[in-house]
């Protein structure tokens, strides 16, 4: 099972023979994902990796029956592609951009609202089943298959934490990075549920950053609707107020989005809350086997 | 980016909003000019003589001041220009070095001429992070700060979401009057107000703007007093005009250089350098360094390519800072192998040639077995470690001498 995205998925990458979709689409396939065709406007007919190319999403849809798509378009387009996904039908839009801009987001979310589709990111690293699809840009290697789901807004965090749950003996089901902007399709909660809805995921590493409420608010849902156990990281915590820490949506405004604050929360709500990120590993693997 | 105040009055007075009028000033000669104007066009007789820093509460360190004669606005002007002012914003607070005032803003007496008869209200629009909307935030309580308001008297901040596909409704305007207690001609000034308020915030792909105090003047006009905007980095690419009016002076030097070469930094006071690729990364080794009872000098994310050109930016960076007693750089390694940055740190040490306190390393991922040993036999001063928690304890020992 897994969330997200597994063997059968049929992925179109957009942006497909663009330098960075070129690339990763090239990583992607010799992983072994499920790779049924790309999209670049203009270049439908062509043939690129040995997949076929479409000049749009539409097309591309009728043509593989593809439902899901990752996204490599430069931010300006960005935008407009993700909407073009969303209206050709495509079920899971993975969109790695980073520097979209808000204005364009705000709008993006209100168009795919009452859509049946889900996105994740904006500015992430994607979404990885081990052994099935590596849809995104982290080092496959790292992820070694398992029952263990991460949620993390950041890249190579989530990496460090795959790469701790895999020493410490245990593995991934599904690690979904969410992404690091103030606007993001998927949330922490959201995914959350879906891990706790999985039944091959036993345990679940968070790893959240200052910024926002989203720690907050899947820490609450946890404590009305939690099953599985659940491990915190909450990067930022010698962050000085009020500057951006690299992502977009890294900034502490209010008192609640704080490092400390956001661990209070999860601590009261039942999670496992790791002060030290070299210990997320072990402390996942003390509460799985008790 | 945020923009000066006289730059975002600019910016809002182009979309039809009244704002306080004023004109810059540079130097004393400039100030006096000004002045003139003011009297003169704007038919103010007293004037402001506004500090134009980033950062707000000016005037509680004296960075606003009213003059009412050509005497007190040479005297106030002096006074201000070049003085380091400090408020609850700028870099340490109250207790920092303050900020250096390079430029002056020379403003019209709205409140003229009766200051009794006018009142205060607070307006901001930024992007609500829960709802994924624009949010109008308003106040009765104008003129203070809205944190406080907001603490003591919640119910006095009130919040108005915007439909992302519609903009601002009409009636949405009205309540916004309604609330705020305005009739007659200020409820029609106000309305148009936000309208064209919120057209300049959407037009100019603004991430912030702050509006306190607006004011009601006595003949019932509404006026903004003062203007905070930030506006959207990765939207400049279609705001050229916008794209000019940013103050690299404004920013930290350390912080400018980073910016020129592409590197993602912030400094920090701390005595534990860190060069780390991804930004959540880069805040959990910070996080770390604390913990072992380090203190990390800055934020740095090295970004996806990690190569000798960049880790030497990035060192000579880090080592500027005097305060730095080691410095750790943390690699995970994925796409971008890990023996390929060890090849960069060993080619940047050398070429920086003698690098005066304890350098540790740790590359993980992709090729971390080779990189590690690239690093142990390149007979540098440079620890290598695979671990997290095995470069926590070497920056520990390092601290330890």
């Amino acid at each position: 099972m897994s969330v997200i995205v597994n063997k059968n998925s049929k992925i179109i990458v957009q942006g497909f023979t663009g330098k960075e979709g070129t690339f990763h689409a090239e990583q992607m396939i010799a992983y072994g994902t499920p790779v049924v065709g790309g999209v670049t406007p203009g270049k439908g007919g062509e043939t690129h990796l040995d997949k076929p190319v479409f000049n749009t999403v539409d097309e591309a849809v009728v043509k593989t029956g593809a439902d899901t798509s990752i996204i490599f378009v430069p931010p300006a387009f960005a935008a407009d592609a993700i909407q073009e996904a969303a209206e050709a039908g495509i079920r899971i839009i993975v969109c790695i951009t980073e520097g979209i801009p808000i204005q364009d987001m705000v709008k993006v979310k209100e168009y795919i609202k009452d859509k049946n589709v889900r996105l994740i990111g904006p500015n992430c690293p994607g979404v990885i089943t081990p052994d099935e699809a590596k849809v995104g840009i982290m080092p496959g290697f790292v992820f070694k298959k398992g029952r263990i789901g991460i949620v993390s807004k950041s890249g190579t965090l989530t990496y460090e934490a795959a790469d701790q749950v895999v020493k410490a003996g245990l593995g991934i089901s599904t690690a979904i990075g969410i992404g690091g902007d103030p606007i993001i399709g998927t949330t922490t909660r959201e995914a959350l549920e879906l891990f706790m809805n999985d039944p091959e995921t036993d345990g679940i590493v968070m790893i959240g950053e200052i910024g926002g409420n989203l720690e907050a608010e899947a820490a609450r849902w946890f404590k009305q609707h939690g099953n599985k156990p659940v491990v915190g990281f909450i990067a930022g915590q010698t962050a000085p107020k009020g500057r951006k820490m690299g992502h977009a949506g890294a900034i502490v405004g209010g008192a609640e989005d704080t490092a400390a604050a956001k661990m209070k929360i999860m601590g009261e709500c039942g999670i496992h809350v790791v002060v030290s990120p070299a210990d997320i590993g072990k402390t996942i693997a003390e509460v799985i086997k008790g | 980016m945020n923009l000066h105040e006289y730059q975002g009055k600019e910016l809002l007075a182009s979309y039809g909003v009244a704002v306080q009028r004023g004109i810059l000033a540079e130097n004393i000669d400039q100030a006096i000019e000004a002045f003139k104007k003011v009297n003169q066009e704007f038919n103010s007789e007293f004037a402001v003589v506004k500090a134009q820093i980033h950062a707000g509460g000016r005037g509680k360190g004296g960075g606003v001041k009213l003059v009412k004669n050509l005497d007190e606005l040479k005297t106030e002007a002096g006074r201000i220009l070049g003085m380091h002012l400090k408020t609850p914003q700028t870099p340490g607070g109250m207790e920092g070095p303050g900020k250096l005032v390079r430029k002056i803003f020379i403003a019209e007496d709205s409140y003229a001429p009766d200051f009794s008869a006018c009142k205060e209200y607070y307006i901001s629009i930024l992007l609500d992070r829960a709802s994924g909307k624009n949010v109008i935030v308003y106040s009765t309580q104008g003129g203070m700060d809205i944190e406080k308001v907001a603490e003591e008297t919640p119910d006095l901040v009130l919040k108005e979401l915007v439909d992302p596909m519609l903009g601002l409704l009409p009636f949405q305007a009205r309540k916004i009057a309604f609330n705020l207690g305005l009739s007659g001609k200020a409820f029609k000034e106000f309305v148009g107000f936000i309208d064209k308020l919120y057209k300049a915030y959407i037009g100019s792909d603004a991430s912030l703007f702050e509006i306190n105090p607006l004011i009601k003047t006595g003949d019932d006009r509404m006026v903004a007093v003062d203007a905070k905007v930030s506006i959207d980095e990765n939207a400049l690419y279609r705001h050229k005009d916008l794209e000019a009016a940013y103050d690299k002076l404004e920013e930290d030097p350390a912080d400018l250089e980073a910016q020129e070469a592409d590197l993602n930094y912030v400094k920090l006071d701390g005595n534990v350098g860190c060069m780390v690729n991804g930004a959540g990364l880069a805040m959990a080794t910070m996080d770390m360094i604390k913990l072992i009872g380090g203190s990390p000098a800055n934020f740095l994310d090295v970004g996806g390519t990690a190569d000798a050109a960049r880790v030497e930016k990035a060192l000579n960076l880090i080592l500027k800072d005097q305060s730095v007693k080691a410095i750790l750089i943390n690699i995970f390694g994925g796409i971008v192998r890990c023996d390929r940055v060890a090849a960069g740190v060993i080619e940047a040490y050398k070429n920086i040639g003698n690098i005066p306190v304890p350098i540790i390393v740790r590359l993980q991922g992709t090729n971390a077995e080779i990189a590690k040993k690239m690093i142990d036999e390149s007979g540098l001063k440079v620890l290598s470690a695979i671990e997290l928690k095995e470069a926590a304890e070497q920056v520990s020992k390092a601290l330890a001498g």
